[in-house]
């Protein structure tokens, strides 16, 4: 983890604008307001930056506009009615959000789900995964102005919701994932499906890849740009695609594989040493194809067998306490989860990715450009549910 | 110039019906052909389709649509400059179609320094940008205007400097004598195509489509309204006809650039095998213009929505330590060359 | 990989192009001289022309009356609680003549909220006696929210759009299902 000559110039960057405006009285800073209606905060994030010029000397997100109270919420419902809700956490990555919490709940119960049903369960995480980023891919491209590649991303991305929906019977909230298995099995044709999908997923990578990221100014515009050495990252607890891009080895998938087949099959993880905004895009769009190899791989060899352990008709989870987490598309996401013995959890704290992800926005946004701002909001990537809960 | 005697209100009025339509004509057909449709192919979409027939009236919805908005002028704003602004930006588009010749007699005002005169007029433009950023009182249109006002005066050079090539080859500022002297040309004694200056002069004439695309605010050099930064900049506040106003205005000058481009570099209304003398060709000039204007507009789109956008301080450098210097090269080679031959 | 400045822009300006082309030439042989972009193009026309979702998509829940029993499972586990239930008993003749008349329960309401349904579908899920299904039917947005509170009439119209259930994919042990007709 070695600072690179860029991060270092970054940082002197951001303390020259800082001193600029504490110690010479010279021009009277402006205060801009992104948002919380602006099209780079996808959602209801406020975003003051305090400018010198075009350069930003202090930059504060402002959070809170969207929350929803789930926490809260799920104290007053069962447990088969949280899944459900927690899909809207992070609205992009839907499956992925049920999985940590029925994991946790499995494992107060102390049940396990059939292999098929974990096999199933890891298909659908991918799925969500490719989902989720590909939107990601695309939309990095309209933040820095080039608005083709989201059309793509979405064109793409809906063949993927389409498998999604033949399964689960919905595009955005599958509702899938069941304390002890699934909710119902594959239909008939839908593995080879879904394999032309994959081919699909893989070939929107290259598009990107001649599209954005062999572009010149695709390069000159991120290179450089929002460095978080790998200290920082880590220090603001930084999870995901965004920890791996400043080079830190990090994947729960891999790590932390509870209750699921990622050890059955070959993949790996991608990290970048340069942390800036191109290796953050660098590494989701490797992640992405790696999500359609990891997909390819276990498709082939789905167990036979039930979806659904033996659970009784009335959950009620015995009294305890139990944290999981996985490695959700944003970041890491865990669920803590308090029982008494009821229907529904007595407390659950959730930890989503996107709140630490954008705590580091103050950090890195000193010393740079307004479009600059703009390029790191984008490639730290988060959603404002996921932010907000 | 007309084979009949008009009186002066005869001709001028002739003369604003034709610079409207002359203006109108080629804006409207690029943003229905490639502003609705090529780029929404390209997006593996089909644009408007229900405005008439595969939504060919759509231009016309769409200006229904922009008229009949209400129109806001924000409480803080500067009424009167606010007011002012998408006039002058169209008027200026509109000035610069006076110099372009569209036939051998087919032409509004046959300057002596046509060339001049349109880089010139064309420049006017920055003002009313200018005027909008600041009297719209919203930051972003402030930060909107600034950015604009330093492109626009950044790529002002190497676009005139990229037109020195051709002007020097040429001989001449007018733009009818460029015109005719491309079509008298020859490549080496082979004069069949005439002598376009897009060939001798290929660096200029890459150097005018970049600083032209830059001129125009089109991606990768629309900082000035980046949609994604500054909400469309200059053109926040903008509501109903006064945006169709500077909607037309950025079209219109899409248009009438790619008009001098097509005119300096690919031998303007002229078709090479026909007659440049023939007074069919006033008939015939027009059409073939325009459809070297759509063909450059066409790459000025198919850029636009390929590329992501530049930084400003990325594209001062790009201007003034690539484009420059290399315009002021292809300058000494065109003298050098022009003296040997 | 280090490649000459230029090329990947001239790539980018590639990649669209052929789009561009295939969106506007979809057609095989002869025929792809001739533009039909409303072939190419991945858009779907909606009210020209509709998307045919999956057969299990949840668009619309569909009630087979005579096979609910007011047991109010439904309604219980609907996480917003927009499932209004009400019913009464009634006598009904015995199954075998002779025998005694038998206590039936029978629907005076049903009334699904749409305006609050999250279509979640648990409501499907638990009932214990096949009398919900989903449909994949999505035309139903009405002018006033009061409207999207359907009742078992309406509710009862949708088990004509309800689609058979698909067999499943090797190696799966669930049990097929059929929709009562
Ligand atoms: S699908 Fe709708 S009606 Fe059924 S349980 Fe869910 S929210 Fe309630
Ligand atoms: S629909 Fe099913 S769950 Fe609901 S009341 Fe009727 S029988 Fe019970």
């Amino acid at each position: 983890m070695t600072v690179t000559e860029s991060q270092k110039l970054a940082y002197v960057a951001g303390q020259a604008a800082e001193a600029r405006v504490n110690l010479e009285i010279e021009t009277e800073g402006m205060t801009l307001n992104l948002g919380p209606q602006h099209p780079a905060t996808h959602g209801t994030l406020r975003i003051v930056a305090k400018l010198d010029g075009e350069q930003v000397v202090a930059c504060e997100p402002i959070m809170g506009y969207m929350h929803r109270g789930y926490e809260k919420l799920t104290e007053v419902r069962t447990y088969p009615q949280v899944t459900t809700l927690v899909n809207r956490i992070d609205w992009l990555g839907h499956f992925a959000n049920e999985v940590p919490f029925i994991l946790a709940a499995e494992t107060l119960m102390d049940i396990e789900a059939p292999p098929r049903a974990q096999w199933i369960r890891t298909i659908f995480f991918e799925m969500a995964r490719i989902a989720n980023i590909t939107l990601f891919l695309g939309d990095m491209g309209v933040q820095l102005g080039a608005l083709t590649p989201v059309f793509y991303a979405f064109r793409d991305r809906e063949y993927v919701l389409n498998q999604m929906e033949a399964v689960t019977g919905g595009r955005f909230h599958p509702n899938f994932d069941r304390i002890g298995g699934l909710r119902d099995d594959l239909p008939k044709g839908w593995i080879a499906d879904t394999k032309a999908v994959m081919d699909k997923v893989r070939n929107f990578c290259d598009v990107m890849e001649d599209l954005l990221v062999g572009n010149e100014i695709f390069d000159s515009r991120t290179r450089g740009i929002g460095v978080i050495p790998a200290e920082v990252a880590l220090g603001f607890g930084l999870t995901g695609a965004n920890l791996r891009a400043s080079g830190v080895d990090w994947d729960l998938r891999r790590d932390q594989p509870v209750g699921l087949a990622w050890n059955e099959v070959d993949w790996k993880v991608w990290t970048h040493p340069d942390g800036d905004s191109f290796a953050r895009y660098w590494v989701r769009l490797q992640e992405t194809r790696e999500a359609a190899h990891i997909i390819d791989q276990l498709l082939d060899n789905i167990p036979a067998g039930p979806v659904m352990a033996k659970v009784p008709r009335i959950i009620k989870v015995p009294e305890g306490e139990a944290w999981v987490s996985t490695e959700n598309p944003l970041g890491e996401m865990g669920y803590y989860i308090v029982s008494k013995g009821d229907l529904g959890p007595f407390r659950c704290k959730i930890k989503s990715a996107s709140f630490n992800n954008i705590s580091v926005v103050p950090w890195v946004t000193r010393g740079v450009y307004v479009p600059d701002v703009i390029t790191i909001l984008a490639s730290l990537y988060f959603i404002l549910g996921d932010i907000d809960r | 110039m007309l084979s009949v005697e008009l009186a002066y209100w005869q001709q001028t009025l002739l003369r604003t019906v034709g610079v409207l339509a002359a203006v109108l004509l080629p804006a409207g057909a690029l943003v229905q052909l490639f502003l609705f449709k090529a780029v929404s192919f390209m997006q593996s979409r089909l644009g408007p389709m229900e405005a008439g027939p595969h939504g060919s009236l759509q231009l016309f919805a769409e200006v229904g649509k922009w008229i009949q908005k209400e129109d806001i002028v924000p409480d803080r704003a500067d009424a009167r400059l606010f007011k002012l602004a998408p006039y002058l930006v169209v008027g200026t588009v509109l000035l610069v179609y006076l110099a372009i010749p569209f036939g051998p007699d087919a032409v509004f005002a046959d300057l002596e320094g046509g060339i001049f005169y349109a880089l010139a007029a064309s420049s006017v433009s920055v003002i009313g940008v200018l005027i909008a950023g600041w009297a719209s009182a919203n930051k972003y249109s402030l930060l909107g205007g600034l950015r604009a006002a330093g492109q626009l005066i950044a790529y002002e050079l190497p676009l005139v400097l990229a037109v020195m090539g051709v002007v020097i080859q040429a001989g001449t500022l007018n733009l009818q004598r460029i015109v005719t002297a491309q079509a008298d040309g020859s490549i080496f004694g082979f004069g069949a195509i005439g002598l376009p200056f897009a060939i001798t002069q290929i660096v200029g004439f890459v150097v005018f489509l970049i600083a032209m695309q830059a001129e125009l605010t089109q991606t990768p050099f629309d900082m000035p309204v980046a949609e994604s930064e500054l909400v469309t900049g200059f053109m926040t506040e903008y509501s109903g006809m006064r945006f169709l106003l500077f909607f037309i205005g950025e079209f219109a000058a899409v248009g009438a650039l790619s008009a001098v481009a097509a005119t300096l570099f690919l031998g303007g209304w002229y078709f090479p095998g026909l007659d440049h003398d023939a007074n069919y060709m006033n008939v015939l000039g027009p059409i073939i213009l325009l459809a070297k204007i759509l063909l450059l507009s066409f790459v000025v789109f198919w850029v636009r929505f390929t590329y992501p956008r530049f930084r400003e301080d990325q594209l001062q450098k790009f201007a003034w330590t690539v484009l420059i210097p290399i315009s002021l090269l292809n300058i000494v080679g065109t003298m050098i060359l022009k003296v040997a031959f | 990989m280090p490649q000459p400045k230029g090329i990947g822009l001239v790539k980018g300006l590639g990649v669209t192009l052929k789009e561009m082309g295939r969106t506007m030439f979809p057609r095989q042989g002869v025929m792809k001289l001739v533009p039909s972009p409303t072939q190419g193009a991945v858009t779907v026309q909606y009210p020209h022309e509709k998307e045919a979702p999956a057969p299990r998509a949840r668009g619309v829940i569909a009630l087979k009356e005579e096979n609910c029993t007011v047991c109010m499972l439904c309604a219980r586990s609907c996480p917003d609680w927009c499932i209004y239930i009400e019913g009464h008993k009634e006598k009904a003749p015995p199954r075998r003549a002779g025998g005694k008349p038998r206590t039936v329960s029978a629907l005076d309401r049903f009334d699904i909220d749409y305006a609050l349904c999250m279509y979640c579908g648990i409501c499907v899920e638990v009932c214990p006696f096949d009398a919900l299904f989903w449909s994949p039917e999505y035309e139903y947005s009405e002018l006033r929210i009061a409207d999207l509170l359907h009742d078992k009439e309406r509710l009862g119209e949708w088990m004509e759009t309800v689609p058979d259930f698909e067999p499943y994919e090797a190696g799966s042990e669930a049990k097929p299902r059929k929709v009562p007709r």
